[in-house]
């Protein structure tokens, strides 16, 4: 079999996306030529997607501490304690080249890696969020790629059982090549009990456990660390086929692993598969591993270390069981209908150590070989804590300030005729032909659902033999890529203020956040320039805030290759921010309720700048104007007040205001409280596309129940928090006082038709 | 009185059943797992939770119906005992013969969730004085279609074993019609069995039981099969 194996030379090296520096930096701390399977495993370890050796020295300047932070980054996923003895896990990841290349399996896989990522540290997933780009609503490939990707995350997360609960979806242009999938999970686990990807103990087994492996996914990992070029179809081969069905078994057996306490270490095997699940376990524990690659269970014949080192076969997992506990994990396995099989042991050498017979395959039936040779030895250090780190030269955009000046006074301006233009907007309007593809409800434990508040609310059961209780939390995602294209440092800040603005509108304190960063080619200065600005917008707001990063994920490359250059996606740094509440009746929808409340909007009174706005967009057909500031103090005083007054019980109802503006915030509070409102403008707004359609942050349109709005006065001023009387919910329409006045009904079926011109045509098509 | 949710591999609302019953309702409930070969002693009703019984790649249900404890759900309901099938469950119910018909791709094709509105169109244990009522209960499903040949259909129909119809809204939303999934004889639920004792619905009366989902109107069908048990 060896005898089939290339010869390992520089120019392997490079195919294997290598440099020349790498690869002479490899072959000084080794002393020799690599193996063909050692090349492979440099290679995986050594990508951007293992290593983060591009992002990593920016990384470290995000705030990650915090009084109920358990675990932070590094793990496979944040732990932050909700109190109790419970705690919540969650991280979001990116699946974005796989996703493109074949839409279904891609973004299917992406959720079912985001899964694998909260079980494996005990925790029971109870929610899952995905937060999507796409391209322009026009361009061919949209309707086809939305579709997919809908449908595969929709096929893998149904079939396992967990509700997706929330997320987001923009178009722009700038992801025609390159869309992006990222998808969030949340699991609730005892904070007693967690389990950690650490192979610990020197001399126990290392025990196989799920799908057996084929030659899927090879080098899923290099992949994620280039860009496209023209002729992307040829990847396909690298792109992994889920099974949803087995992720589940997966998850019971593992529960019931985990419930035996038997194991020491467990993680799953993802990006760069076998290879970088036990080297990042073995790194952890500062130990060394062995592995017996022939009794690996698989499904493809003849198989080659490297195949089997390298592949990105799913719902699989590496678990170290304490010595003599091997049996009763088997037994568990067998219960499940799982394959599980001892395929190594923990060692104190430091080294990854492979041994593979050659020729050899068990799907012959012979046995076992004994002895089997060594395929590979190489230090795990040189994997992981020594692979390169670069500190990559970054240069700000000279032209980016270029797109500032942009004259709107010569652009049409009709607001009636513009709201339902922007409600009717793919990037504004009602997502319900996506979510309604989701089980969004699965577990009985989603309180607010998708569409119905600012940010979806999940019940936990947090239920053992000690007890059983219930508690809220919330959760949202957020990123505008415009903003953040043209003030990276700016717009990253408000995604997380977004997120967490978010939380506070349905009543909850955020307690941690995951971010998902997702850039173009590192190696132009700059998008590394952007990159670094956006560490430390989302680090200014963390602080400002008080909230910490538990966990994420960085995809790099995401642009693509085109005859005019290289075209890169939007920064799209995603959010995913969690919250808790106190109790039940905190929770507080985004609709109006009931007639004659007082409508407000709270929060400073921005400048009305249009840069990047949905609005501007339309009409310039390009992401241009200078993009709105962020006052983040005020944004913590707001924040602030708005959970203490939902706690208070003051609020009937808030709504952010994003995409669209103020205007499309009242409309969609008048769609969901299926009610209409009268409303006037306060002094200092004017009617303009800024004042009625600019996206300034930090405002929340609130309506308030008669009875308390002297209460709610005292507070408000209290909390510092700047507020505006707008007028009264009531009525079936909405009036802009001296403006503008809209049916409910015409500003409703506006918000419904969103998606129409993109996928509005299948339900005709399906009946024909 | 005491509920069983069976537990198949890929079953995933089974703690839907479970908490609803034991937690909302006040039955003593517990899981029985598929590989169990009888239903424990003093067993009322049998609850075959939504999901994807064993991945259900093939025709949903299609595996399930020989899973080793089926054979005991089957003399269950042959003596008289309470089976609910919901959504998954009442597709395993088609296939193993205990309910007439099959549940086919929605007409549109996609998954589907949201609410529905379902008319109470027959008498039964589990709708025991709501006929006529309309409830509002949520659907998730990618394979709803019931579809039976034209003498079933007419022998459902003269026996008024059409447990649940959909029916339109009153104001009637083009993007979300009445009939989800095209449905014939907007079909959501079937009464079968030698005592109407089994029901089979696609929507789930188990994610609309508490004020905190929503709404209540699905506490009405457990509180009716309480009532049933009861009465036995």
């Amino acid at each position: 079999m060896r005898a089939h194996e290339p010869a390992v030379t520089p120019e392997l090296a490079r195919e294997h996306g290598l440099t020349d520096e790498e690869y002479a930096l490899a072959l000084a701390a080794i002393g020799r030529t690599p193996t063909f399977p050692e090349l492979g495993v440099l290679s995986v370890m050594w990508s951007e997607h293992c290593s983060y050796k591009s992002s990593r020295v920016h990384l470290k300047r995000l705030p990650t501490k915090g009084p109920r932070v358990i675990h932070g980054p590094g793990e496979n996923a944040g732990v932050v304690d909700i109190g109790d003895g419970w705690a919540v896990v969650f991280k979001m990841e990116s699946h974005n080249h796989p996703s493109f290349i074949e839409p279904y399996q891609g973004a299917g896989t992406g959720v079912g890696g985001i899964l694998r990522d909260v079980f494996t540290m005990g925790a029971r997933p109870v929610a899952v969020m995905d937060s999507l780009r796409f391209g322009e609503p026009g361009h061919p490939r949209t309707p086809g790629l939305l579709r997919g990707v809908v449908a595969g995350i929709a096929g893998y997360g149904n079939a396992f059982g967990v509700p997706t609960v929330g997320g987001e979806v923009q178009f722009d242009a700038a992801y025609n090549g390159n869309i992006l999938v990222n998808a969030f999970a949340l699991g609730l686990c005892r904070s007693d009990r967690l389990f950690l990807g650490q192979a610990k103990g020197v001399g126990n087994p290392i025990l196989y456990v799920g799908a057996r492996t084929g030659r899927d996914g090879i080098h899923g990992a290099t992949m994620a660390s280039a860009e496209f070029e023209e002729g992307e179809e040829a990847e396909r081969p690298t792109v992994q086929v889920g099974d949803p069905f087995m992720e589940k078994l997966l998850l019971e057996g593992c529960l019931e692993i985990f419930a035996a306490d038997v194991l020491e270490g467990i993680q799953d095997m993802g990006a760069a598969g076998l290879t970088s699940s036990t080297v990042e376990m073995a790194s952890r524990a500062g130990n060394g591993v062995e592995l017996w690659l022939d009794r690996l269970p698989r499904r493809a014949k003849h198989l080659t270390p490297y195949e089997i080192l390298l592949n990105e076969s799913q719902e699989r997992m590496i678990m170290v069981a304490r010595a003599g506990e091997e049996q009763r994990v088997l037994d568990i396995c067998a219960k499940w209908d799982l394959d599980a099989q001892v395929v190594g042991r923990v060692t104190d050498t430091g080294r990854f150590v492979v041994r593979a017979t050659p020729g050899y395959d068990p799907l012959s039936g012979a046995p076992w070989p004994d002895d089997p040779p060594v395929a590979v030895d190489l230090p795990v250090a040189l994997l992981t804590d020594e692979a390169p780190v670069y500190t990559r030269p970054c240069v700000d955009d000279p032209r980016l300030t270029d797109r500032y000046g942009v004259d709107a006074t010569g652009l049409a301006f009709d607001p009636r005729a513009d709201l339902l233009e922007l409600l009717s907007a793919p990037n504004v309007g009602s997502r319900a032909w996506i979510y309604r593809q989701y089980d969004h409800i699965v577990r009985d434990g989603t309180v607010v659902k998708p569409g119905a508040g600012d940010a979806a609310v999940v019940r936990l059961f947090c239920e053992d033999e000690r007890g059983r209780r219930e508690k809220l939390v919330a959760m949202a995602s957020d990123c505008n890529g415009r903003f953040c294209e043209l003030d990276p440092r700016t717009g990253a800040a408000m995604a997380v203020a977004e997120a967490c603005r978010n939380l506070a509108c349905v009543g909850a304190a955020p307690i941690g956040l995951t971010d998902c960063l997702n850039f173009g080619n590192p190696q132009r200065p700059e998008i590394m320039a952007q990159f670094r600005d956006a560490i430390d917008g989302i680090a200014d707001a963390c602080k400002a805030l008080g909230v910490p990063v538990v966990s994420g994920n960085v995809s790099l490359y995401n642009e693509t290759t085109e005859a005019g250059g290289a075209r890169a996606v939007l920064p799209t740094p995603t959010i995913g921010a969690v919250g808790l509440f106190e109790k039940v009746s905190d929770v507080v929808g985004a609709g109006f309720r009931t007639a004659g409340d007082h409508v407000f909007a709270l929060g400073p009174r921005g400048d009305d700048r249009l840069g990047g706005s949905e609005w501007l967009t339309r009409r310039t057909g390009r992401v241009c104007g200078r993009p709105p500031s962020i006052d983040l103090a005020a944004e913590a005083a707001l924040q602030g007040f708005l959970v203490r007054a939902a706690r208070e019980g003051l609020l009937a109802s808030a709504h952010d205001c994003a995409e669209g503006g103020l205007l499309v915030a009242l409309a969609e509070a008048c769609i969901l409280g299926q009610s209409g409102a009268t409303v006037a403008l306060p002094a200092e707004y004017e009617v303009t596309p800024g004042g009625l359609f600019g996206e300034d942050p930090t405002r929340v349109v609130v309506s308030v129940t008669p009875y308390v709005l002297g209460l709610f006065m005292q507070r408000v001023a209290e909390a510092g928090v700047p507020v505006a009387l707008l007028g009264r919910v009531g009525g079936g329409s909405l009036a802009l006082e001296g403006v503008a006045t809209w049916g409910v009904d015409e500003l409703r079926e506006a918000h419904a038709s969103a998606l129409d011109s993109i996928v509005g045509g299948d339900d005709a098509r399906a009946r024909s | 009185m005491r509920a069983v949710v069976i537990q198949f591999p890929g079953s995933n609302a089974d703690f839907d059943a479970l908490h609803t019953l034991r937690d909302v309702v006040g039955v003593q409930t517990e899981y029985v797992f598929h590989k169990t070969p009888s239903l424990p002693a003093g067993t009322d009703l049998v609850v075959l939770p939504g999901g994807f019984s064993y991945g259900d790649y093939l025709r949903c249900g299609a595996i399930a119906r020989f899973a080793p404890v089926m054979a005991d759900v089957r003399r269950h309901v042959e003596r008289g005992g309470l089976v609910l099938g919901i959504c998954n469950g009442f597709q395993i119910l088609t296939e193993a013969g205990l309910l007439p018909g099959a549940l086919t791709r929605n007409a549109h094709l996609r998954f589907e969730c949201r609410d529905v509105l379902v008319r109470v169109d027959a008498d039964g244990p589990f709708t025991q004085d709501l006929r006529g009522r309309v409830l509002r209960l949520p659907i998730a499903h990618a394979e709803g279609r019931y579809q039976a040949d034209q003498g079933t259909l007419d022998s459902l129909e003269s026996r008024s074993l059409v447990a649940f119809r959909y029916v339109p809204a009153a104001s009637p939303d083009p993007r979300a019609p009445g009939n989800p999934n095209g449905s014939l004889h907007d079909i959501a639920g079937l009464y079968g069995g030698p005592r109407r004792n089994v029901l089979g619905l696609m929507p789930h009366p188990e994610r609309m039981s508490e004020p905190l989902l929503g709404g209540t109107d699905g506490r009405l069908l457990f509180h009716s099969a309480v009532r049933a048990a009861l009465a036995r």
